[in-house]
């Protein structure tokens, strides 16, 4: 909105910031790209040349041949079913949350204590993490021995579903559900109560707002936050780490186990092929959304 | 109308707002209640577990490790990506997206996938640099790009950029003046944003370290568990109460500093 909000002046300056000063002006973002080089794009080279070079040296895809093992596809559908279930649950409730927080008062202490306690919250993780749950929901954790109390079992059958995939995604929104109040409140602050005013002067109702004016208008956010949360969740390894005692249950932990394996049959061709492969899934959900938020921004004109 | 909807909407949000309290607060309490515990079914209440956490070096060393390195992460962050912005939005807008594309490119390289590619890098660099923790900083910098960014972006969207910074360069301001004097007093709360999600990421950060060998906060706290589970409990709930005050007291500091040149902000 605002960057388009001024196009003489941006069209006036063009003719001097463009082509005929380009090296000094190139030279202002030499220290980032030096940067971003050596510790980003590098580090992904790295991958990529890695995952050709097989164990005895030779540059072959017999890596990719290794990923190709029931074991290893198992953890492929573990980990994209994990994440797209706590981003697509955490993206919900978060945009819930995160709607109730905007509507208070900008300056209010409702709106200082949520977005302070997310920010923690979407970076605590790992072993206290679970920890925390442990303590909460399993048998000897505070409510389940509420409710426990109360007659009401929550593991029916002395089915512990905390100690399983279903628990890690749990234990999951609680990082996932701040993550989307902080990346998504900007989206909603972005909407104008006029808009409200206007819907309800044309006669819209409640309904008619959210489906033609704020839905829309909020909707490519949303999907571009859920993506960041699936992509979150994802590369997320201290929890499940600390949680599933039986490795390689996801493919964070199978990376792991094939960087630094403790019987010294460490892979690092094999991890380098999986990390690829695991950028590569972020990639196609990335693809997939950029094709989505072109029809969506197709239908907001 | 207008009363009822929102008396509805007053509603929902102390629904929501009390749901999730709950929801979070549980599992915090559960923590403080188990590192708590003193030793035996009917023993009383013990603060034992959080005494440990000053007596034992190697955790107090952590601590003050991960606590430099997010604030060696967070100033380099501010050196380096702040100008960056500026100036491509100032005289480069061409590139603003290729910028845009690297700094959210962590998101897309998953941590763990990350470590794979870096270590090769910080062998080098313990070898010949540094073998210090605070080393990390580098690698860091990096996890913090896309929070980072997305907050400076937002800030530096907010304000006419333009039209300040020409006006500081005809009154005849050099460009540390500009970013220094212009840009940082401008967009205040998009600064501690940026910096304060930095500071939660640089605290919470496990994958990394250990995967590197350091010890931060967050390794040392999984060991930690294996010797002293309500110790390391303690400390995990201190270290996030600690990132809570800190994000609290911040948020104030940032109002304060926002009125003087809120007039020049856009609406």
């Amino acid at each position: 909105m605002t960057a388009a909000g001024n196009p003489a002046l941006s069209a006036a300056a063009r003719p001097v910031s463009g082509g005929r000063r380009l090296p000094l002006s190139w030279l202002g973002v030499v220290p980032f790209f030096v940067y971003v080089g050596i510790f980003l794009l590098l580090p992904t080279a790295i991958i990529l040349a890695g995952s050709l070079v097989a164990p005895d040296g030779s540059i072959s895809l017999s890596n990719f041949a290794g990923i190709a093992k029931p074991f290893m596809f198992t953890s492929f559908v573990n980990s994209i079913e994990i994440s797209a279930v706590s981003a697509l649950v955490g993206a919900i409730v978060g945009a819930i949350l995160a709607y109730a927080v905007a509507t208070g008062s900008p300056q209010g202490l409702v709106r200082r204590t949520v977005m302070s306690a997310a920010g923690v919250f979407a970076q605590f993780g790992g072993v206290t993490l679970t920890f925390a749950w442990l303590a909460t929901l399993y048998t000897t954790g505070i409510v389940y021995v509420f409710f426990k109390d109360r007659g009401l079992d929550i593991y029916p059958g002395g089915n512990i579903w905390l100690l399983d995939l279903r628990g890690l995604t749990l234990i999951y929104l609680y990082f996932q559900i701040p993550l989307m109040v902080l990346v998504f409140i900007p989206a909603i602050d972005g909407i104008r109560p006029q808009w409200r005013e206007a819907t309800e002067s044309l006669g819209g109702s409640t309904w008619h707002y959210w489906r033609y004016v704020a839905g829309p208008l909020l909707f490519p956010s949303f999907l571009g936050c859920t993506l960041l949360l699936f992509a979150n969740a994802f590369s997320a390894y201290a929890t499940a780490a600390a949680l599933l005692t039986q490795g390689g249950v996801i493919l964070p932990l199978q990376v792991q186990a094939l960087l630094t394996s403790e019987t010294g049959s460490s892979q690092p061709g094999l991890a380098k092929a999986l990390a690829l492969a695991m950028i590569f899934v972020v990639l196609v959900v990335m693809g997939a959304y950029t094709l989505l938020q072109r029809r969506t921004s197709a239908w907001l004109r | 109308m207008i009363r009822s909807r929102r008396l509805k909407l007053q509603v929902f949000r102390y629904v929501v707002l009390l749901a999730a309290a709950l929801f979070f607060l549980m599992p915090m309490f559960a923590s403080i209640e188990f590192s708590t515990r003193g030793n035996g079914i009917a023993a009383p209440r013990t603060l034992d577990s959080w005494k440990l956490i000053a007596s034992t070096p190697e955790l107090s060393d952590a601590i003050i490790a991960s606590l430099e390195l997010a604030v060696i992460t967070s100033v380099m962050m501010l050196v380096l990506l702040l100008p960056t912005m500026v100036w491509v939005r100032l005289r480069l807008p061409r590139i603003n997206r290729v910028v845009e594309f690297i700094c959210l490119m962590p998101l897309t390289v998953p941590a763990i996938a990350l470590v794979v590619g870096i270590k090769p890098i910080y062998i080098w660099i313990s070898l010949n640099v540094t073998d210090s923790i605070l080393a990390l900083a580098f690698a860091y910098l990096i996890l913090v790009l896309p929070y980072a960014f997305r907050a400076l972006d937002a800030g530096l969207g907010a304000i006419d950029l333009k039209t300040l910074t020409e006006a500081a360069r005809s009154l005849g301001a050099g460009w540390g003046t500009v970013m220094l004097r212009i840009v940082v007093p401008s967009i205040p709360s998009a600064i501690l944003n940026a910096s304060l999600l930095s500071v939660a990421l640089v605290l919470g950060e496990y994958t990394f370290a250990n995967l590197m060998n350091y010890e931060n906060l967050q390794v040392a706290v999984a060991y930690e568990s294996l010797v002293d589970a309500g110790t390391s409990v303690a400390i995990s709930v201190a270290a996030l109460a600690f990132g809570f005050v800190l994000l609290m007291v911040l948020s104030f500091v940032g109002r304060l500093r926002s009125t003087p040149v809120g007039a020049l902000q856009r609406p």
